[in-house]
């Protein structure tokens, strides 16, 4: 019978994600740590199977680390953020508009079709949504939303709902659309947005995006070696920079739960998961 | 440290990234540089693009934003290294795996792929002379339609233009082969040895050509191709199968077109007409210079590795062993030589032309002997390696 081995869950929402945890798996392996992965196609039963110790350990959308909160609270589990990438510290998401509009301010978009990514995209939907809302604004009844549901259940990690609503602003199908500050300045320069196209209307505060969430269930020396040795992580080491390359990182940060407030707030809002964590979203079949 | 750059109306959306990285670089590490410009959107895509790059971004002070340097980009190049020296002087032994396709001399990010390139070794694959024989070879290049003068054509007689038919069908037949075992080895050879590459590309190019004109004096006066043996083609295949770098140069380069160099010449003096000279003799400076780098290449070797000569004569016997009950020449071609060095069917004109196809084969063995002789072989053992080459003469 072989040893314990620590088992993490990550969503498969692209072809790249086998490469990528085959390379961490065979690292962390040869640094000694017996480490497995199992491959979900959403993050709702990633969590679930997290909660409820299936796995020790999940790659976790905001979205996903919310739900997993909501869950273990209300189990008598707990879970914690462990580790994070620096790209995923202090983003914003952005509400832009035609360059030539006359929009000001978010209240100008009154009655006007505001075009927003996959209905559990927390950078394209839920949070600038959200956003919209503290300005006084109903989506659904003061102005109409444009939802672009490419990879529901992938909770916005597929680009493609963010892109499809650039264009659409573009076209002038819409009057507006929400996307990820990052996203802004890819889509302006592989041209999805002409040069000069389009301006920024408004800007989120920042907030954090995934995270390595750690349930309490899981073997507690190796978790803890888990999150050492992805700490560890140098991008000066070539064996290892492919990987950090792969993943869309520099180093490895530890983590924190600070930077959630707002998406929590919009899952509140919106009803998406209830206080138990319970999927209650509309319009949402991952 | 605090340095400041201005952007005017610049934004990331046209370039202003190339200015901020510039302007990092020429911090030291965790130095600060201050931005500032105009364009409305500098602030979403400078903290997005400080995040993505390793960079840390602040809001402000008013009117600007902070950038602070982070390590990654010297992290990536810290374990980099020179792919050697741009010089063929500077080429290293061994070069690794991983300079894989790089440029000699490139700086080379550490990690990658290592593609297997594996004739990887300077004593086996390199010649001094190969730099020198490239820069010849480029500028000896010559344009099929134009070098020939196509128009030249003269009405032969029948037997005559079929013999010439038949032995273009043979010259094809060799030269696709030869443009093939170049291809093949051009492909393994670490592209640390350039100038190697570049000479065996240009070598399959020569053939390419060969291939053309020979296909298009055969075709000129429409008649079908003649005929292409099972003894023939079980030579060249013979050529083919052969994966060692020195013995592959050695059989095809040294021996085969060493004796291709003599038929050539043997076709230049008997052509009937002056487009099967043209291309004869078109065909004849190229092959000299495939034989020169492969008496060049395997010289250089033989000075390296005193083993060298008991696997040449190896080669030899083991390719003459393997062919041994096959026909060797195909007889249409042979007779075909004949007849075009006899001009005409009078039994005299027989006579003179079997004789001019013993010459021929005369020629070869005391090409062959030669080379062997240059690679070391003492006289005696190089006119029995001689004598077991392939009767298909390539």
């Amino acid at each position: 019978m072989p040893g314990p081995t620590l088992l993490m869950g990550a969503v498969a929402y692209d072809p790249k994600v086998v490469t990528i945890w085959e390379g961490f798996r065979h690292y962390l392996l040869g640094k000694g740590l017996p480490f497995d992965y199992v491959l979900y196609s959403h993050y709702e039963r990633q969590v679930e199977d997290l909660v409820s110790g299936r796995i020790d350990a999940a790659w976790n959308s905001p979205l996903a680390w919310l739900r997993a909160q909501r869950l273990a609270a209300a189990s008598g589990r707990t879970v914690r953020s462990a580790v994070m990438r620096d790209t995923d510290q202090d983003l914003t998401s952005v509400v832009v508009v035609r360059a030539d509009s006359s929009y000001a301010t978010l209240a100008d978009l009154q009655g006007q079709a505001v075009a927003v990514g996959a209905v559990d995209s927390p950078q394209a939907t839920l949070i600038p949504l959200s956003h919209v809302r503290s300005t006084g604004l109903r989506p659904d009844e003061d102005v109409v939303v444009h939802r672009f549901d490419i990879g529901v259940g992938l909770h916005g990690d597929h680009i493609g709902g963010e892109r499809d609503a650039a264009r659409a602003l573009v076209a002038g199908e819409v009057e507006a659309a929400c996307m990820i500050d990052g996203n802004h300045l890819l889509f302006s320069q592989e041209g999805t947005l002409p040069p000069g196209a389009t301006r920024v209307l408004t800007q989120t505060a920042p907030y954090d995006h995934c995270n390595m969430t750690l349930v309490d269930t899981a073997p507690g020396e190796l978790a803890e070696e888990f999150v050492e040795l992805l700490l560890s992580m140098s991008y000066a080491d070539a064996q290892v920079r492919p990987l950090l390359d792969l993943e869309g990182l520099k180093v490895w940060r530890p983590g924190r739960d600070s930077g959630y407030a707002a998406l929590d707030a919009a899952v509140t809002e919106t009803g998406f998961y209830d206080g138990e964590g319970r999927l209650t979203a509309k319009e949402y079949a991952p | 440290m605090h340095t400041s750059l201005g952007l005017g109306t610049l934004g990331f959306d046209h370039g202003a990234h190339l200015l901020v990285g510039r302007a990092l670089r020429a911090l030291p590490p965790a130095g600060t540089l201050r931005v500032a410009g105009t364009d409305p959107a500098l602030g979403v895509h400078l903290r997005a693009w400080c995040r993505a790059t390793g960079h840390g971004f602040l809001d402000g002070p008013a009117d600007g934003y902070e950038v602070v340097r982070g390590p990654a980009e010297q992290q990536r190049w810290a374990g980099a290294e020179r792919a050697g020296g741009t010089a063929p002087a500077d080429i290293v032994r061994r070069p690794p795996a991983h300079w894989g396709l790089a440029a000699r001399g490139a700086l080379v990010e550490a990690g990658g792929p290592g593609p297997s390139f594996d004739l990887d070794d300077r004593d086996v694959v390199w010649a001094d002379l190969a730099p020198r024989l490239y820069a010849h070879a480029a500028a000896a290049q010559w344009d099929p339609a134009t070098a020939v003068d196509w128009d030249a054509a003269t009405e032969l007689p029948d037997d005559i233009e079929t013999a010439v038919v038949q032995v273009m069908t043979y010259l094809i037949e060799n030269e696709q082969a030869a443009m093939v075992i170049p291809a093949r080895l051009l492909a393994r050879v670490h592209p640390h040895f350039r100038e190697v590459q570049q000479l065996l590309a240009v070598q399959a190019a020569d053939e390419a050509r060969h291939m053309e004109v020979f296909t298009r004096r055969a075709l000129l006066t429409g008649r079908p191709m003649g005929t292409s043996s099972a003894g023939g083609r079980e030579s060249l295949n013979s050529l083919l199968t052969e994966p060692d770098f020195s013995l592959a140069s050695f059989l095809l380069s040294v021996l085969g077109e060493g004796s291709f160099l003599s038929l050539l010449a043997f076709l230049d003096a008997h052509a009937p007409d002056p487009v099967t000279r043209q291309v004869t003799r078109l065909a004849r400076v190229d092959e000299a210079r495939h034989v020169a780098f492969g008496v060049a290449h395997l010289e250089h070797q033989a000075a390296l590795d005193p083993t060298l000569q008991g696997r040449l004569r190896a080669a030899v016997e083991r390719r003459h062993d393997s062919l041994a009950d096959t026909a060797g020449l195909n007889a249409d071609v042979f007779d075909a030589l004949i007849i075009l060095a006899a001009g005409s069917w009078e039994p005299e004109a027989i006579r003179r032309g079997h004789a001019a196809v013993r010459t021929l084969h005369h020629a070869m063995d005391e090409g062959r002997r030669q080379r062997l002789t240059r690679l070391g072989f003492p006289a005696d053992e190089a006119a029995e390696l001689s004598a077991l080459h392939t009767r298909n003469f390539m």
